[in-house]
Parts: C-alpha cells; sequence; structure tokens
C-alpha cells in the first residue's frame, strides 16, 4: 500500500489517533492498514454506535472514522450522540451507501465529512487533512523525525 | 426484469472488484435463471425492499474467496480465516451500496438488509415476475457470480399499474 506523509497533530506532533467504527471486521482492518500509511494510530475500534459511544468517552480520539448501516444503532444517530456531548468531535462517515439524503442528513447531525467505500487511500488521506485543518500537520520528510 | 434496476448492479459490482483486486476484469457469461440458483462457495446474501425489492447474492468458490481475500488483506490467508467470509460479505455490501447510491439519486427509495451467510446449495427459486440474473465477472484471480432477482416493490407497480389504467 502507498505511503503518505504523515499527517500529525499540530499541538504535540504526536500521531493522530484513530477511532474506527464499522460492523464488518473486514472494512475495519482495511481501514487501519490505511491509517497506517498516513502516520496515524489506531486508538481503538467499535462494532455499533452504541460501543462507539463507550469508545469514544475512553479513547478521546481525534477522528472517528464511522459506518452507517451497523446493527443496535446506526452511524448517524451515533455521530450525532457523540458531537452533542463532544462538540469538538471530527465524524467522519465511511459507507458504501452514499446517497444525497444520506450524505445531507450525517452531515446535519455532526459528521464533518462523508467518504464512499471502496474507500480509496488518497481520497481519505486529503479529507483527514482537510478534517484535521489548523490541529494537524504534514510531516515534512526531511524534518520528520527531528 | 428491467435492465434500468440491473445496470447499476453491475456498474457497481466490476467498479468496486476492479478498484479491490487492482486486475483486469470483464464480464462472461450472463443468463437468466428461472430454477433456483446452485450455489457456487461462499455466497454473501443481501435482501432489499422498498420500491425495488428482491435479493442479490454475491458468490465465490472457495480458492477464489481465499485468493480475493488474501489481496485485500496483504498476506495469505487460510481457507478456514473467518476474514474470507468477512471479505465476501463486505463485498457485497460495497456493491449493493454503491448500486443503491445510483437508484436513491434516481428516485427509487428502498432499504438494503444487512447481508447474511448463503449457506444452501439453492437459492431462492425465482418467479413469475422476479427472474434471476446471473452474472459472472472474470477477474485475474478467478470467477465473481452475481445473482440478481429483483423487481419493482408493491407501491411501484401500485402507482404504475393506475398510471396505466388513467
Amino acid at each position: 500500500m502507498e505511503q503518505f506523509v504523515p499527517v500529525k497533530r499540530s499541538k504535540d506532533g504526536q500521531p493522530v489517533r484513530y477511532l474506527v467504527v464499522d460492523d464488518s471486521v473486514f472494512a475495519r482492518k482495511n481501514l487501519a492498514r490505511m491509517i497506517e500509511t498516513f502516520g496515524g494510530q489506531l486508538c481503538g475500534e467499535a462494532g455499533d454506535g452504541m460501543s462507539a459511544i463507550t469508545e469514544y468517552d475512553r479513547t478521546n480520539p481525534d477522528i472517528v472514522l464511522m459506518d452507517i448501516t451497523m446493527p443496535q444503532m446506526e452511524g448517524i444517530e451515533a455521530a450525532e450522540k457523540i458531537v452533542q456531548k463532544h462538540p469538538e468531535a471530527r465524524v467522519v462517515m465511511v459507507s458504501s451507501v452514499g446517497y444525497q439524503e444520506n450524505i445531507v442528513a450525517a452531515l446535519q447531525r455532526g459528521a464533518r465529512h462523508f467518504v464512499q467505500k471502496p474507500v480509496k487511500p488518497e481520497v481519505l488521506y486529503e479529507v483527514i487533512k482537510y478534517v484535521m485543518g489548523d490541529d494537524g500537520t504534514v510531516a515534512n520528510s526531511a524534518t520528520a523525525g527531528v | 426484469m428491467k435492465m434500468e434496476l440491473i445496470q447499476p448492479f453491475i456498474n457497481a459490482a466490476d467498479a468496486v472488484l476492479a478498484q479491490g483486486l487492482q486486475c483486469s476484469m470483464s464480464i462472461g457469461n450472463l443468463s437468466m435463471e428461472a430454477e433456483a440458483y446452485r450455489r457456487k462457495g461462499i455466497a454473501a446474501l443481501i435482501w432489499v425492499t422498498g420500491d425495488i425489492e428482491g435479493r442479490i447474492i454475491l458468490d465465490l468458490d472457495p480458492e477464489t474467496a481465499v485468493r480475493v481475500a488474501s489481496k485485500f488483506a496483504g498476506t495469505e490467508l487460510p481457507e478456514t480465516d473467518s476474514l474470507v467470509r468477512e471479505t465476501v460479505f463486505e463485498l457485497a455490501n460495497q456493491v449493493i451500496g454503491n448500486a443503491v447510491t445510483v437508484l436513491n439519486n434516481e428516485g427509487f427509495h428502498f432499504r438494503v438488509h444487512p447481508p447474511v451467510l448463503h449457506t444452501s446449495d439453492d437459492g431462492p427459486k425465482s418467479s413469475e415476475d422476479t427472474e434471476a440474473l446471473v452474472i459472472c465477472f472474470e477477474t485475474g484471480i478467478g470467477e465473481v457470480f452475481m445473482n440478481i432477482a429483483l423487481r419493482y416493490g408493491q407501491s411501484h407497480r401500485s402507482e404504475h399499474a393506475a398510471a396505466v389504467g388513467q
């Protein structure tokens, strides 16, 4: 898999920490591999919306990658609950069902962005940089590790 | 079965498989099946209900499923690994999700149910108004079968009947 210039947290230069929420183990592993190529750190995983809320409280991630169609509680509802409690939360919806109503509903209820599956690493990478905004910095390879 | 319902699924499968497998691909045999579907190996079945109703099966023989899952995992997986089944499920989810996106943006509203493992050798039989179309995608690492049996839902049929009756 292609390697990307690492995206770090501006405040302390540490790797961006991700919570990955998807009922598919395959999808979670796939996203975890991409996160690694972005220089990020997987701090938690959840297989449904309810667990995602608990995991968010426990891990306090920089970014949540959240599927939509999941058992118990769907991703959009979980995103809304997380953002209500943590207005600073950065939730990116990652779903194969990307029709307009779904995207609008997710954004209206607190998600910051939407990425359609199958996820292209280069697309997710750009979204991560955009969502992190000034709180993220792309480590120049010449200065990385200095 | 209307081609306007089928084409988004073919396009989605083509795109999802080509991107995921990073290999050349072509559409091989395409056939209508009136009889029950004969499962090839590891099969994910997804039901849809609403303006369009029916089911889609994504089916790979066990050897192809292992090769596909290994390709996605970036490492050789044994046939017994649960990730093999998970991969087939997620591929089915992605194909159907992408097709649903297109159909939804065209005004069809329906619900996609979570995939279930299709374990019986025979699939649900086609019915008078729900022929099944079987498409074989020939990838560089094996054949992927997609069996689609869809029809317009009750609400859509009622609207159509009313329109014809006017």
